[in-house]
């Protein structure tokens, strides 16, 4: 019989689909329905933050930082800020890292319900989508009254934050915080034990601890494989020190314990938000550094001082002292870190950010060969990847 | 001359009013199944479901198809366009001729032959050749993997509904689909057949690739399947098809398990209800089963579809038919 040349199916996969969350392509090349090979293509999203941030003051800066992963928005800003203040060497009040802590945790839970949801979308149940986008308007209307805006925040300052939280805000997130307990454990009844869902999750992309560390896993990806690993107690920023909680940890690094590990992540955060509510006192949400905190303004119509500093801030904006420095935060998706060489004028020299979607996409071959296409899509939903970051 | 009127002419006008007396309430309710689909759906996702058109959104249905008639109707430069065309048709035209012979009440029916059964049984299956065709002629990947899947997976679960209808079969000792019912007097086949009656309603889930075995739509992976390239009427005939095989599928649950048109009890309040009226609520509780399902549960991937139909709903509905049958001649109760 003469020789016949096979030819693998191949299935070209976005960017435009409503599984790849946001504009992944991928070249699947597949014998029947077995994923062969998976080529993940990117670039579709990318803007050029990095080179752009070398163009802006440092305060102009923060405004990118939430346009990169569009579902962390405060946890991104809160890398930045903190690199920036690592050379500043300026002095954060206290009440100012509770905010931080709390909008971290919020941002945290508005993260992981959409990437639960999500990926249970992608497995076709659709109901948990619905019922949690609700809770997910509530917490952006907490962002919004923070600071204005419902996803954007630009909330977070070198040394603080912009403003305080608004009268009764505190209290209205405790009563959230009440209401959406019964709710989320509705999902929990839906998804967790649900026969389908785990035929579809588990042993599905599986990443061994080693493998984890080889591909520069982190966040819930790494967790899932059974690694107790979480900046939050390991370099603990902000006030997460004097914080409560635990870290959850998955035990064979399949899609279903990478979902189990976000969900008690989100009841983890939820506990981390009520103490924050319960130990934050009254206080000043800025630092009182004359260079990097503008003076008030009935203070700038006295105070010569004052209006000199308010005129140097608001035309050249603050200038940071020469050096390098990487600070890193736990945002939802795993480590994300801002590297930063300043050079001491007022604009950063260069920002390289470490964003972890993209290093977890790079595992999308490993994790997919040999699955079938259906798992695939359960895969990407288990990587939570979102392409603002990826492409940046 | 009055030959001619009296033989032919006469009773074709009676038979195309018939069809019409079942075609249009028919068009209406799957009209309807499509606004209940969504509202059931809303109520359970909390929200509201379409509330904009009418009262109560109650036009949404004719709006929609409204739009979907004055849509253009796009063929794909690379597709085979007569099958194409031809794709839609075949699988609406399945989907309605299924209908000629269920009874809606006692001799309410309009083609009460003796193997009604097999009639359904074969109309069901030809059902995957529109499948098929659109999806071969559509020269899409997407659309051609959706039809594979959808292929495979009706052709497995049609054994299943297979066995499961002998069941009925020698309980009854008819394939009149009327006798059937009849035979139910007393006591539904749902209840001495219980495991069947959860096996077939699984069964016409997958049967009519409906949640939570909808692979061949599936939205995830391959953006709606096999009907990919379809727009405008060509669409609407796939999703008019889709719906009206719940329906049909729904009213075969019904005459075979659910006692058709038979009341609950055959005691005074219930008695005083009609028939159809029955038929008709019984069919609507089959098919809110149908929404319900698709509300909650997540998606079956292709393998293990094909792994519940080989493996467990085979072998299972085969073991019934050898206890049904080993029970009713070791105590003589064969229907006569």
């Amino acid at each position: 019989m003469a020789e016949v040349d096979l030819r693998s199916f191949t299935v070209n996969f976005g960017p435009q689909h409503p599984a790849a969350h946001g504009v992944l392509r991928l070249v699947l090349e597949m014998s029947g329905e077995v994923v062969e090979r998976a080529d993940p293509h990117i670039g579709l999203l990318h803007r050029g933050t990095e080179k752009l941030i070398e163009y802006r003051p440092y305060l102009q800066n923060i405004p990118y930082f939430d346009r990169l992963d569009y579902c962390s928005m405060l946890c991104q800003e809160h890398a930045y800020v903190l690199a920036v203040e690592k050379l500043l060497e300026v002095e954060v009040p206290e009440r100012a890292l509770y905010i931080r802590t709390l909008f971290d945790e919020i941002t945290r839970i508005l993260n992981h319900l959409l990437n639960i949801t999500t990926m249970a979308l992608d497995c076709g149940a659709m109901t948990p989508l619905l019922w949690m986008f609700e809770e997910r308007e509530k917490l952006m209307v907490f962002y919004e009254r923070a600071c204005g805006a419902r996803m954007h925040a630009n909330y977070y300052r070198f040394g603080g934050v912009a403003r305080d939280l608004p009268a009764g805000l505190a209290e209205d997130i405790a009563a959230w915080l009440d209401g959406f307990g019964p709710l989320f454990e509705d999902v929990d009844n839906l998804l967790s034990e649900n026969r389908i869902f785990k035929q579809r999750t588990v042993e599905i992309g599986v990443v061994t601890a080693e493998d984890a560390f080889n591909l520069g896993f982190s966040g819930p990806m790494l967790r899932a494989s059974g690694v107790a690993w979480d900046l939050r107690k390991a370099e603990p920023y902000a006030m997460y020190e004097r914080m409560d909680f635990d870290i959850p940890v998955g035990r064979n690094g399949d899609c279903w314990d990478r979902y189990l590990v976000r969900m008690l992540e989100v009841k983890e955060s939820m506990k981390i938000v009520r103490q924050c509510l319960d130990q934050m006192r009254p206080g000043p949400v800025r630092t009182d550094d004359k260079k990097v905190t503008p003076p008030s303004r009935a203070n700038m119509k006295r105070s010569m001082e004052a209006l000199i500093h308010h005129f140097k801030l608001y035309t050249e904006g603050v200038h940071v002292p020469e050096g390098e420095v990487y600070a890193a935060v736990e945002s939802g998706k795993g480590e994300f870190g801002v590297y930063l060489v300043s050079d001491g004028t007022n604009r950063p020299y260069r920002c390289k950010i470490r964003s972890p979607g993209y290093v977890h996409l790079q595992a999308l071959d490993e994790m997919s060969k040999g699955h079938q296409l259906a798992d695939v899509v359960a895969i990407i939903g288990s990587m939570d990847i979102v392409f603002g970051e990826i492409d940046r | 001359m009055a030959e001619i009127w009296s033989d032919t002419l006469w009773p074709v006008i009676v038979i195309v009013f018939y069809v019409l007396v079942i075609a249009v309430p028919l068009m209406l309710a799957m009209a309807y199944l499509t606004y209940a689909e969504r509202k059931i759906i809303g109520a359970i996702q909390l929200r509201q479901g379409p509330m904009t058109v009418g009262p109560y959104g109650l036009l949404q249905p004719l709006a929609d198809g409204a739009k979907l008639f004055f849509k253009e109707t796009v063929i794909p430069t690379g597709s085979n366009k007569i099958v194409f065309v031809l794709a839609p048709m075949v699988t609406f035209v399945l989907a309605l001729v299924g209908w000629a012979v269920i009874p809606f009440g006692y001799g309410l029916v309009l083609a009460n032959i003796n193997v009604g059964v097999l009639y359904l049984f074969a109309i069901s299956s030809l059902g995957v050749y529109g499948i098929i065709m659109a999806g071969w002629a559509s020269n899409s990947r997407y659309a051609f993997l959706g039809a594979l899947r959808s292929s495979a997976q009706m052709v497995s679960y049609e054994i299943a509904i297979g066995l499961i209808i002998i069941n009925v079969l020698i309980t009854a000792g008819s394939l009149n689909l009327s006798e059937i019912v009849l035979a139910q007097t007393g006591l539904w086949y749902a209840i001495p057949h219980f495991p069947m009656f959860m096996i077939f309603i699984v069964s016409i889930l997958a049967e009519t690739n409906r949640h939570p075995f909808d692979l061949p739509e599936d939205e995830a992976t391959l953006v709606t399947g096999y009907n990919v390239e379809y727009s405008s009427m060509t669409f609407a005939l796939f999703f008019l098809g889709e719906y009206m095989n719940m329906i049909l599928m729904s009213a075969i649950a019904v005459i075979l398990f659910l006692g058709g048109w038979l009341p609950p009890f055959a005691i005074f309040p219930f008695t005083l209800i009609p028939g159809p009226i029955w038929f008709i609520l019984k069919v609507c509780l089959v098919l809110f089963i149908f929404i319900w399902a698709r509300a909650t549960l997540p998606r079956y991937r292709y393998d293990q579809l094909m792994r519940l139909g080989w493996k467990i709903f085979l072998p299972l509905s085969l073991a019934w038919v050898v206890l049904t049958s080993g029970f009713l001649v070791y105590f003589d109760m064969l229907p006569r």
